[in-house]
This record gives structure tokens, sequence and C-alpha cells, in this order.
């Protein structure tokens, strides 16, 4: 095989006999730490989850203010006010809040996704109490200094600049804008985009936060090396008497924006590589399904050896890798397919894609591949939650999508109770070709005619810059 | 904090670390061969990393893509990675999973060619470009990680050349290659294997000598071209790259001493004060006063032979020139090489690598990866547990002293990215040495 061979052939040569493959031993027990609820006087929910293997705690407040709530035409309101939390109190500006939190060795992080604002940080254990009572100055008084608004407002529009220059970027806003009809808060970017941004001022910053940043709309979350008391203890002393009273959670538009299948290409002509995504609007995380969708969406495209991955990537080397995932939110979620492709390829990705969503709708998948699937996920479930912020995350999820207090004790049960006929009614049900948005961002000249040829769908060729019809 | 280690060493030479700890049943195997792009030959660039890749595609008991299977219905998460001097391979697992991991470990290890052929070798040689397009050619800067240690090191040595390689050297890699390279790199000699989590020792001990112990010994990899390089690139060097971005971005590299060394900690505080979080002088200075950077960081690249790298990473806001923006990270650069630190600042730097340092350890693999790092670059993985200790010795006066010392004007490799659409004035060139 190699003419390495001469005078090596004693080494590897002969290679040493295999033994047979191992057999799993004994599962050890594992159970997702337990916590306790403690709701103070002024509603402020406070989860604590005592976890003693390592001396840091993460201490994580999950706030009823996601971009869901933005006002009409101010898109962006939520997460700018998110970001801006870190940038002062009325007792510390920008930089001595930066100075407080870092010499004590942790870091604030503040933002919003589309149904909640956090702020969080981990601290070691003797650190704790401090940064706690930071956490909670930030969270009850921050300052909103006008000259830090307006440079986050310019970061914002830097971000969408870069964005816009990367195909990547150019993918997500396009299958964004077009899964969720144009007047959804859906369609438009949760961060806000150059119309909305300049729209924002520091009232309205201010407004949303005292109407929302209230303790009735506050879960705070507590895990690591610390007593459930001594966390009471901690929020009682400095968010005991924070007041305040929440508002009614939105229910906001969710509907899809086409009823049929349609090709957007983004013509990027100096791309090295086309961005592919396909999507439809899909059902929100409490749907009862969510456990058969979760299992089909391992076998489709959530695991290595999903047949997207192993169809894309091993046996035709079209990609470096194909995914499928649901972007989970409390209102009908996106589900989408991604995928970054070579560009003569293109057409023969987007085919394979269709093909593979069709299969798991038309047939059961087999006891191989569901077997695969359901072990992974039961398996994998303790990795997944081996540090503080990882199961203060998970605590989160629970507030956020108000799950049952015992779903991370009955998960792994649920998970092994999907069965190949639930999986194949829950493609059948929720997953729909016919309906699937297909965005692609690459050179058009190669493009445009192998994406017509495909006769999925019209298609629509668009700038980078343009609006894709969103309503503004 | 301190982690349980315990080392040894197998007959054949294959060094195995464990680290017991029952907090949850997860066992993390970590293996580090000691080989990267730096022993690539002429005309094989990328060929540790395709290499990782045929790695996957099973050996003698394990077929295609099996590795991903077999670990993931065991509900373990996996995979691996190449980097300069070293590559590495990983496998979080349930702990009643131990046995299947280092199984597959040693099949891999023992009895890799068997299962290769051309087939796989072609997918895979397209896979690997496909991840060039995605991760280098189609993303703006996505060129940087090739192009600093192109121009930080000379054209002979084993640092200059592409990580993930050219298009035409991949096309070149045959099979005969794949096997010579595993002959000569894949050997338990040139191997740490860590064992971190919920384990008894004794079981592991007997599972590694029957799996890993009945591999032969390599026959000694060659010897790496001399790294050395001065610790200074005796002059400016500079490189302007129109690429598609939207927005300038600078990169500042300086050589420095390497990984392990009083140096280097010293370095690695004086990365954190300039360009850690936001109370960093990048942060404070070039992002909130004079407001002309949307992001600014600075790190080392930890390489742990010839000469390491401290590199400042700052990007533009929009309408701030390549230029503008190029000389004001020369003149922080400036500012604390010829005036140095103050203790605060190190205390908030030292402070924020030490939470880090235990966070990050909560997780069996990180634990894993750290010590076969350790063991794979100084032969002895307990160093992982002098880290703290070794950052707390550093004062303002040794920070100080490095950037006096390394942080000078003929020590700097400048490579600016300048968007295609509006190209920097006439000094838009190639490579230049200004001393």
């Amino acid at each position: 095989m190699s003419s390495l061979a001469d005078g090596t052939e004693t080494v590897n040569a002969e290679s040493p006999a295999a033994s047979p493959r191992p057999e799993p031993g004994v599962v050890r027990p594992y159970h997702f730490p337990s916590f306790q609820t403690r709701i103070l006087p002024n509603g402020l929910r406070v989860v604590v989850a005592p976890v003693h293997a390592h001396p840091v705690v993460t201490v994580l407040a999950v706030v009823e203010a996601g971009a869901t709530r933005d006002p009409l035409g101010k898109h962006g309101l939520a997460v700018l006010t998110g970001r801006a939390l870190a940038e002062g109190t009325t007792t510390m500006s920008a930089l001595e809040l930066a100075e407080r939190v870092e010499t004590l060795g942790t870091v604030l992080d503040t933002g919003a996704d589309w149904d909640s604002s956090i702020v969080q940080l981990t601290a070691l254990r003797e650190r704790a109490g401090d940064a706690f009572a930071v956490l909670a100055e930030v969270l009850r008084r921050p300052s909103f200094p006008a000259q830090e608004m307006q440079r986050l407002a310019e970061e914002r529009l830097s971000d969408l600049t870069q964005i816009r220059a990367d195909s990547r970027g150019l993918a997500d806003v396009a299958l964004n804008r077009l899964l969720y009809a144009a007047t959804s808060r859906f369609a438009r970017l949760a961060g806000g985009d150059e119309r909305s941004i300049p729209t924002i001022t520091r009232d309205d910053v201010v407004r949303f936060h005292a109407e929302h940043f209230v303790p009735e709309a506050t879960a705070l979350l507590v895990v690591g090396d610390c007593s459930v008391d001594e966390a009471v203890q901690m929020a009682t002393q400095h968010l005991g008497d924070w007041t305040g009273t929440a508002q009614p959670v939105p229910d906001p538009d969710a509907s899809p924006r086409f009823a049929d299948s349609r090709v957007h290409l983004v013509a990027k002509p100096d791309a090295q590589q086309s961005e592919l995504r396909l999507g439809h609007v899909a059902v929100p995380r409490a749907h009862p399904d969510y456990f058969p969708l979760v299992v089909m969406n391992a076998i489709l495209g959530g695991l290595f050896s999903s047949r997207l991955n192993l169809n894309l990537r091993e046996k035709h080397g079209f990609t470096y890798g194909a995914h499928s995932t649901f972007d989970w939110r409390r209102a009908a979620s996106p589900f989408e397919l991604s995928s970054a492709v070579q560009t003569d390829k293109c057409a023969d990705a987007v085919r394979e894609a269709l093909h593979e969503v069709r299969r798991m709708r038309e047939e059961k998948v087999s006891d191989e591949e569901l077997s695969l699937a359901v072990s992974y996920l039961d398996g994998v479930f303790p990795i997944r939650f081996e540090t503080t912020a990882a199961i203060a995350s998970g605590l989160a999820n629970v507030e956020i999508f108000r799950l049952p207090s015992n779903y991370f004790d009955s998960y792994r049960q649920r998970v092994r109770d999907v069965s190949a006929d639930d999986v194949l009614r829950a493609a059948r049900t929720h997953l729909d070709p016919a309906r699937l948005q297909i965005v692609v961002v690459g050179p058009p000249d190669v493009l445009h005619p192998s994406l017509v040829a495909l006769g999925v769908g019209p298609v629509t060729v668009h700038a980078p810059g343009d609006e894709l019809g969103a309503d503004g | 904090m301190q982690i349980p280690v315990e080392s040894y060493r197998l007959p054949n030479g294959l060094l195995v670390v464990l680290s017991e700890d029952h907090t949850a049943p997860i066992v993390a195997v970590n293996l580090w061969y000691h080989v990267g792009s730096a022993n690539e030959r002429t005309g094989r660039t990328g060929f540790a990393h395709l290499f990782e890749h045929m790695l996957f595609q099973g050996s003698a008991n394990v077929g295609a893509n099996e590795h991903f299977e077999f670990v993931q219905r065991a509900g373990g998460t996996l995979n691996g990675s190449t980097w300069l001097d070293r590559t590495n391979y990983y496998e979080t697992l349930p702990s009643n999973q131990l046995a299947l991991a280092l199984w597959l470990e040693a099949d891999r290890m023992g009895r890799l060619l068997p299962a290769m052929t051309q087939p796989k070798l072609d997918t895979q040689r397209d896979v690997v470009k496909n991840e060039r397009r995605w991760s280098v050619d189609n993303q703006p800067y996505g060129t940087w990680w090739e192009k600093l240690p192109a121009l930080c090191f000379p054209p002979e040595h084993p640092f200059h050349h592409s990580l993930i390689g050219s298009m035409d050297d991949l096309d070149a890699a045959s099979l005969e290659d794949i096997a010579e390279f595993f002959r000569t790199y894949y050997t338990p000699d040139n191997a740490v294997l860590t064992i971190a989590g919920d384990f008894p020792a004794g079981e592991a001990r007997r599972l590694v000598e029957e799996y890993f112990g009945p591999i032969p010994r390599g026959r000694g990899r060659p010897a790496l071209p001399d790294m050395s390089v001065p610790f200074s690139f005796g002059g400016a060097l500079r490189e302007v790259v129109p690429d598609a971005c939207a927005l300038p971005r600078v990169f500042v590299a300086s050589r420095m001493p390497v990984l392990g060394t009083d140096a280097y900690y010293a370095a690695s505080v004086c990365s954190a004060i300039l360009g850690l979080r936001t109370g960093s002088r990048f942060e404070r200075s070039l992002v909130r006063q004079q407001r002309i950077a949307s992001s600014a960081s600075c790190f080392t690249f930890d390489l742990a032979k010839g000469a390491d790298l401290f590199v400042a990473d700052v990007t533009a806001l929009p309408d701030v020139s390549a230029q503008r923006l190029e000389a004001a990270v020369h003149a922080e650069l400036d500012l604390v090489q010829q005036h140095g630190v103050t203790a605060h600042e190190v205390q908030r730097a030292i402070a924020l690598t030490e939470t880090h340092f235990v966070t990050s350890l909560q997780s069996a693999s990180e634990r894993a990866d750290q010590l076969s790092r350790f063991a794979t670059y100084f032969g002895d993985p307990s160093l992982v547990n002098e880290q703290p200790a070794r950052y707390r010795t550093v004062t303002a006066e040794h920070v100080s002293a490095f950037a006096r010392e390394f942080l000078v004007a003929d020590n700097r490799a400048t490579l600016l990215y300048v968007p295609i659409e509006q190209p920097a004035d006439a000094d838009v060139s190639d490579v230049e040495v200004a001393a």
C-alpha cells in the first residue's frame, strides 16, 4: 500500500487483534438537580437549585419582556433595553458598573429574545453575595445614559451592516422575513433594523423597563453552591421591596406569509458557496406533540447520523454539514433546514432536502433510526446539565414556556415513550413540504437557471438590500 | 479548586491520565495526538485536518460513520479538532459507556488502515473543500486565521502554511499519504489518553490495558524542523487585504515566548487588560471614548513551540477609515508599551481568569481536554492545577516588563482588512517590511 512500508513492516503492519465491541455497564442513576420555588410577597418567583459540586453560583433573572412586546414600529426596543441594562445604574456609570462586576471576576450578561429578557452572572461562591447585589441593582435601577443609548443604537446599525455583508446573515434575515405574515412581529428582526432603530428614543427604553421589569413578571433562578435559605435571604434583601404589577402577556400574530412553496434567491455574485435555508411556521413550544417532534427532528436533521447530514454530506459531499431544527418560541415556531452548499450542487441539495422531508411523512422510520434518536436524547440528558449556567438555563425554559415543574424529571420517560407511529403522525401533521419557503444566497447566474429547472415553486431574485416585500 | 490527577505510561508509550469525579454519571474520553498542520510536508497542506475527517470513516471493526452512530446511540457527544501542533478526538458519554469509547478510540488507533478506501477519501475531500468555503472563503474576514500565521512566521516555518490547506493540495492527497501519516503519527507513543469523570480507576486501567496495550509502539516520529524564531519580527510587517466585508478590521500580532513560560502568563494578563470585556482598555478607549470600534479584543494564540503570538483584533464602526482604525490600535499598544499597566488592572484581569477557570472545569470534557493539553505539551497533566497560582503571581511589574519588551513597534505585524468597495489609498499592497 505504501512505499513507506519498507523497513516499517513490523510497525503496525500486523494490526493487533481486536476485542469485541463492549456492552454497556449498569446505568448509574441521574436526577436533574432538585429545586425549590419560593414566591416573595411582591410576586417575585425565586427558584433555587443547590448544587455543591463546584464553588460557583449562577444567578439568572428572566423577565416577561421579550421582543414580542415591542410596540408597533419600535422593533428592537426589548433587545436594546436588554443590552442597555449593563450600561449603568443610578449609582454607577457604565464603566463603574463594568469595573465593579469584573473585579468580582464575573461577567454581566444582559439581553432579550422573542419571549423574555435576561440578566445573568456566574461568580465564585465567596463573591456571590456581592455579585447578587449588583445584579439586583441592574435589574431595578438602570439609568440608561443618553450617550450609551446612542452608542448602542450605532452598534446595532454596525451589526446590521455586517450581517448584510455575510451570506449566512443574509440567509437568516431573509428566512426570518419570509416565513411569517408581513405584519407579524416575527417578520422583522428581534434586534430591530435600519428603519426601526433610529425611531427608538431613550424615553421608549425607560418606559419599556418601567412597564415590564417588575417582580410579578420576573423569575430569579439561583443555581450552585448556595442553600435555598441563603438564596431567598439574598433575594429578600435586594429585591424584597421591589414593586410593580405585571402587564398581560401578548399573543403575537404568528400566521405564515405564503400558502405555497416559493424560492427566494438573494443575489450575491461574489459568494464562494451558497447558503441554503428551507422553512415554514410550525407549532408553539408547549404543543402536546413536542416530544414526537424532537425525536422526528433528531432523525431528519438533528444528529450527525441524521438523514439530511448523511445524504448531503456523507453521501454526496455537497456540504460540510446539513441540519434541521425548531427555533422554539411560545408562539408558533419556525421549523428550519439549513446548510452551506457548493454552488453548482445547490439545486441538487434542495432536491435531496425536499426528498428527505417528504420521506419523513411517507413511511415510518426504521427501528434503528428510532432507537438511535431516543437513546441519544435519553442518554445525553445528564451531559446537558453539567454546569450551573446550563441548569439555570434549563430552569429558565421551564419558566418561559410554562412547563410543568416535574418537566425534567419526566423528560427521559417521555422521550422513551415516543413510537415510530408517533413520529410519522407528527411529521404528517406538522411538516409540510408544499409550504416550505426556500431561501438561497449566492451567485444568481449559476443558481437561477438550476433553481427554475428544479420546478419546486416560483423563483424570485432579490438584491441583498431588498426589504423582501416586508411591511414597513 | 484542585482536580484529581493520576497518570502513567503503558509499555507502548501511551500516556494515560485519569481524573475521577463522581458528581454526575458522565465520563469524558479525550485523546490528543501530538501532530498538526506543522507536521505536513510541502504540497500537502491541509492534510492533518483531512486526516482527522478520515478518522470518522471507520476502522477494522467500525463502519463508515459508525463511530458517530455508536457514540450518539450510547447517549454521547463527540468531535475532533485539528490545530497547528496537535489533533484531538473526544467523546462525553453516560459513565456506563466508558468501555465503548475506549474500544472505538483503540480500534482506530490500532486498526485504521483496513477501512480506508478511495471513495471515502474522495467524499471527505469534497466535505473539507466545503468546510473551507464555509469557514474561510465565504465569510467576511474568514481568511484571517490563515493569513495571520503566514504573516508572522517565515515561509519555511511549520506554522506558516494554511491549516485547512489549499484546494490544490487537498486534491493531491492520496490513500498512500493517509497510510504514511497514520503509521508515522497515530501511534500510542505520540498520544495522550485522558479519562475524566465518573469511573472506577481500576476498571479504567483494565480497559485501557485491554484495548490499547496490544497496539505497537511507533517507530519514532520524524523530528520537526527547528521551530525557533526570534521573539521579534525585527521590523514592522504589514499586509492589506481587500475583502468582501462591510467594515475595516485590523489584527496586530506580536511574537512572544511560548505557552507555559513566565512571560506567557504576563502576556495573558496583558491581553485581558487590553481586550477582555467591558472594563478593558480597548473597550474603554476605542469603543466608548473614541467611538471608532464596534468590537475590540485581545488574546494569545497559546502556541507551545517556537514562538507564541499576542494578537489585538479590532473592527471599525461604519464611516471610520481603515487607516484611522489602524493608527488608533497602534497608539493603544504604544501606550501600554511605554507606560505599562496598574495593579488594579492586573487585579481585574486575574479575577476574570480565575472565575473562568473554575466555571469551565465544571465540564468533564473541558477537564479532560485541559489535562491532555498539559500532558501533551509539558508531559505533566497536573500542571492544570497550578494555573490559578501561576496567574496570581503575575504583578503589574511583570506585565509592564512584558509590554515594554514585546509590544515594541518593530515587533508588530499588521493585517488590515479593507472592504473591497472602498479600497484604501495608495498603500494597498502585498506584504511590506518597513524596517
